[in-house]
């Protein structure tokens, strides 16, 4: 391999040894897995496995698990747009302190997510009389799993756009200002076209996230099939009822997801470094022309 | 269109970036703020560009005051130090942005967008690289198009922030008398900031010298050079030898060691001002040669006077004709030099007592 | 934290930190600090006797040491694949590169019903380990599956740009001072590397402790035996146990503040190590 010279690799059968051990590894505790799933899930042949996705209570699984996504992502977009935003253009006071309560959420379990919010929103929560005397229903629905997911997310997409802003500096919306932009034109012409793969790579990653939350969500969905099922506690239920082949094929379906999202965000990562290698590319030589 | 500058006070925290600076720089003129880094020019150039707000003061633009006016309607072209091209644009959309982003009611049509983007282009010599991306220029070639950029939306005044400060000895020579031509054509203010001493005198109308926040001088670049009105634009403005003086009423006494008094000052000359001599004469001081070398047209030669060392620049003929010897004593005498005491320029004569070495 | 917009021409501050404060504040601080007014209405000694009850501190040991004993092997496996995937040039190698972040992508619950399934008696690996002995799923040993199957990208990405930023002529100055390859690793290429080892690690090891989802498939949930405690506090949760829940969560919230803090200190440490910010006189042997 060219890009390593030949004093600094070792011995030929000590590579093949370090090769077999991490394929190996990786094959066994991530190779397997994924064949597994669509395994178990076409164990009796299509029909069923088709079956089993048809089913309506299936069909609102996903339609819900979709409908969650597109409710907390253009919150998350428009909080990480204005946390990078803050964080990378200006210098402020308790800036560190902000960038850490935005890693919070990471650190925090996703059960004990779903419990603060019970205890908001929960029959002895805070609001709870409040919420039951008007007839308003946030835990055991749509709103609390909805809101659950916001919290579980809140890191993804901020996390993305910070370096990247501040790697870029200030000038060039500086410059922006300067040649008589409004700040929509400066965002959108100028921002905008800067970040668009930062912002699309942690859309990717907290899409995957949103649509994939089981802790969380499980903790306030109450589970009522039809309903307040989302596609992860649907898998769960069929899994408990014995149902494998549900299961498993809904469980495809998130695979699948999770396979989608990793193209998209090895040709995301692709792109940016494309990018990033144009822009470092060696200056030609300078020359002025008389 | 002039640019006012009055009683301008910046802090960062406790550090005073700008501490009461007032400038006036009249319509047509080239003018350069110079000084070390951390002076706080870079500061002012942002404070009359209204990217950065002064804790107390004005700005004017041709009398009109513009201190609360924001970036955006003050119609300077300001020029960034790493050119801040728009990375993702074309070097026609970047010409053209300023355009681009005006009301609908000021915004020209696209045809004669197109044909002012290619004027500016080919004004910088540069209209065969309107396809081009910035990644794909040199740094002369950005720094040209940030510049035909900034004069796109026809701006009052034109502000460059070290314009030159990235670029090889070269293409800075090169660049700096085009920006001279440039400027004359437009007749506009202009300001750039610059730590280069050279670059200053070579292209601006006037200098403006900064250091720890104070303007120390406003001049042509031969009057700082010349008449430097503090020991801070002596040191600054090129090599400079010093000699401790002491005052004796109007008269200064030049080159006297001794206990430090109240009467203490310091004496500046440029090492191309004072003269060798082999014979004392009124007023001379005597010196050890150490060192001589030839650089260029000029040759240096290093003497020693009461323990301190001394820079004397001699012509290569004057040299020749004196044939120096290293360790042999000469007399040195002064042919213009100006006496400060602490930072205030005295109107002394000057007299001496023949020093020993 | 306001008085900033001043210094900048650019807009949009105030408006932006406004969105990202109540954000925050809605959704995250009035939420957790909830919680713990909810633990302080308590008195201390109730909240001592839940805390530090027979089953729960059953549920610690089962979370915390299947969360070390995978972040263990996740940090020796994690470091080899990221060796590997940097250093050697194998076919399929930017596939398998971008397969490592898998577990990121895949929801957990899918994780933890496919792990059961491939370690249950009659699943792929299960019915080999079965004859000699090893019983995996519905075991503690099933948990740490489960957690080292979430946990293997932790170390991958937080090692891998440590060896790719390694310079080439490091390795050879060694090679030419007459040191093995072994030398070389272990006293010029690992000590380079052991931070960002040890931040994986415990990066791996907090994502493992509060870990449900994929785990509570193939735990088989035996009190006392491979109970976890999220899984606690859920069941706390369902039989209405309020106070016994909010414990719990108090418990975890503060294990993972000092993981986060251990993170920070530890990314900390690393970047300021080679500054030569401060010099040790001391000289090692």
């Amino acid at each position: 391999m060219s890009r390593i010279r030949r004093v600094n690799t070792e011995p030929f059968a000590i590579r093949c040894v370090l090769i077999a051990l991490a394929l190996g590894f990786l094959f066994f505790f991530l190779g397997l897995p994924l064949l597994a799933v669509f395994s178990e899930a076409f164990k009796q042949g299509f029909g069923p496995y088709w079956d089993a996705l048809a089913e309506p209570d299936a069909r609102s699984a996903i339609k819900l698990t979709i409908l969650v996504a597109l409710l907390v992502l253009p919150l998350n977009i428009l909080f990480g747009l204005a946390a990078a935003w803050v964080i990378a253009k200006f210098d402020f006071r308790g800036k560190s302190l902000l960038l850490t309560l935005i890693d919070l959420p990471f650190a925090v379990s996703p059960v004990v997510a779903g419990l603060l919010f019970i205890l908001i929103f929960g029959r002895q929560g805070w609001f709870g009389p409040w919420l039951s005397d008007h007839d308003i229903k946030i835990i055991f629905a749509i709103p609390g799993m909805v809101i659950a997911t916001m919290f579980i997310t809140v890191p993804y997409i901020a996390r993305e756009l910070i370096p990247l802003m501040q790697s870029q500096g200030k000038d060039e919306e500086e410059a922006a200002v300067s040649l008589g932009a409004s700040g929509l034109q400066m965002f959108w012409r100028v921002t905008v076209p800067n970040i668009k793969w930062g912002l699309l790579y942690g859309v990717i990653l907290a899409n995957a996230r949103a649509m994939g939350e089981f802790g969380a969500v499980s903790v306030v969905s109450g589970h009522i099939r039809g309903e307040t099922n989302t596609l992860p506690l649907h898998v769960e239920i069929l899994y408990n009822e014995y149902n494998s082949v549900g299961a498993f094929a809904a469980a495809s379906v998130l695979a699948l997801l999770a396979l989608v999202t990793l193209v998209a965000k090895t040709f995301v990562e692709w792109r940016m470094k494309q990018e990033t290698a144009m822009l470092n590319a060696e200056l030609p030589a300078e020359r002025v022309q008389k | 269109m002039s640019i006012e500058v009055r009683n301008i006070t910046k802090r960062f925290g406790n550090f005073v970036a700008l501490d009461n600076v007032s400038l006036q720089i009249p319509t047509g003129e080239l003018v350069a703020l110079l000084g070390p880094s951390g002076c706080g020019k870079t500061t002012l150039l942002r404070i009359i560009a209204g990217m950065e707000s002064a804790d107390a003061g004005s700005v004017s633009f041709h009398g009109e005051d513009a201190t609360h006016v924001h970036t955006r309607e003050r119609k300077v072209g300001f020029v960034f130090q790493h050119y801040a091209l728009f990375r993702h644009m074309s070097v026609f959309d970047n010409v053209a942005f300023g355009l681009r982003v005006k009301p609908r009611n000021e915004r020209p049509s696209e045809a004669q967008i197109r044909e002012r983007v290619m004027t500016l282009l080919s004004l910088v010599q540069l209209d065969w690289l309107a396809d081009r991306f910035p990644a794909q220029l040199s740094g002369g070639q950005r720094q040209r198009i940030a510049l035909a950029r900034a004069l796109a939306v026809e701006p009052k005044v034109l502000l460059l922030d070290e314009p030159f400060g990235a670029l090889d000895t070269q293409v800075r020579k090169e660049l700096r008398r085009w920006l001279r031509r440039l400027h004359d054509e437009m007749h506009i203010a202009s300001v750039f900031v610059t730590h280069d001493q050279e670059e200053a005198l070579e292209v601006a109308d006037r200098v403006v010298v900064m250091n720890k926040g104070h303007v120390e001088q406003v001049g042509t670049p031969d009057e700082v050079y010349s008449a430097p009105a503090s020991p801070f634009v002596y040191r600054f403005l090129g090599n400079v030898n010093v000699f401790h003086s002491r005052m004796h009423g109007e008269w200064a006494e030049v080159g006297r060691g001794g206990p430090k008094t109240q009467d203490e000052s310091l004496a500046f000359v440029r090492p191309h001002d004072i003269e060798i001599q082999r014979e004392s004469t009124a007023g001379s001081l005597s010196a050890r040669v150490l060192h001589i070398q030839a650089i260029g047209p000029l040759v240096r030669v290093e003497v020693e006077h009461q323990g301190e060392i001394f820079e004397v620049e001699l012509t290569r003929e004057r040299h020749a004709q004196l044939a120096l010897q290293e360790n042999e004593v000469v007399w040195l005498k002064p042919r213009s030099m100006r006496i400060f005491q602490g930072d205030q320029l005295t109107q002394a004569h000057t007299f001496d007592l023949g020093g020993g070495i | 934290m306001l008085n900033a917009s001043r210094h900048n021409v650019l807009p949009g501050f105030s408006l932006s930190l406004g969105y990202v404060l109540v954000y925050l504040s809605l959704l995250v601080l009035i939420p957790l600090g909830g919680l713990v007014a909810r633990s302080m209405q308590m008195s201390f000694s109730d909240v001592w006797a839940i805390a530090t009850s027979p089953r729960a501190l059953a549920a610690y040991k089962v979370s915390f040491g299947c969360a070390l004993l995978a972040a263990i092997v996740n940090a020796f496996f994690g470091l080899i694949v990221a060796w590997v995937l940097v250093r050697y040039d194998f076919w399929g190698r930017k596939l398998i590169d971008s397969f490592v972040d898998l577990p990121f992508s895949l929801p957990t619950a899918v994780a933890g019903i496919t792990l059961t399934s491939l370690y249950a008696n009659t699943g792929w690996v299960g019915q080999y380990l079965e004859p000699l002995g090893i019983k995996v799923a519905f075991t503690p040993l099933g948990i740490v599956v489960a957690l080292i199957f979430i946990g293997i990208p932790f170390v991958v990405r937080t090692v891998q740009p440590v060896i790719e930023d390694i310079e080439a002529d490091v390795e050879e100055a060694a090679a030419t001072l007459g040191a093995t390859r072994w030398q070389t690793f272990s006293k010029v290429l690992f000590p380079a590397l052991a931070p960002a080892l040890l931040t994986g690690f415990t990066l791996s090891f907090a994502r493992a402790v509060g870990e449900y989802g994929s785990v509570i498939f193939i735990a088989g949930n035996m009190p006392m035996v491979s109970e976890i405690t999220p899984l606690l506090i859920i069941s706390k949760l369902e039989q209405y146990d309020l106070p016994g829940a909010i414990v719990l969560a108090v418990v975890m919230l503060v294990i993972s503040f000092v993981l986060l803090l251990a993170i920070n200190l530890l990314q900390w440490w690393s970047a300021n190590r080679h500054s030569g910010r401060h010099v040790d006189g001391g000289v090692q042997a």
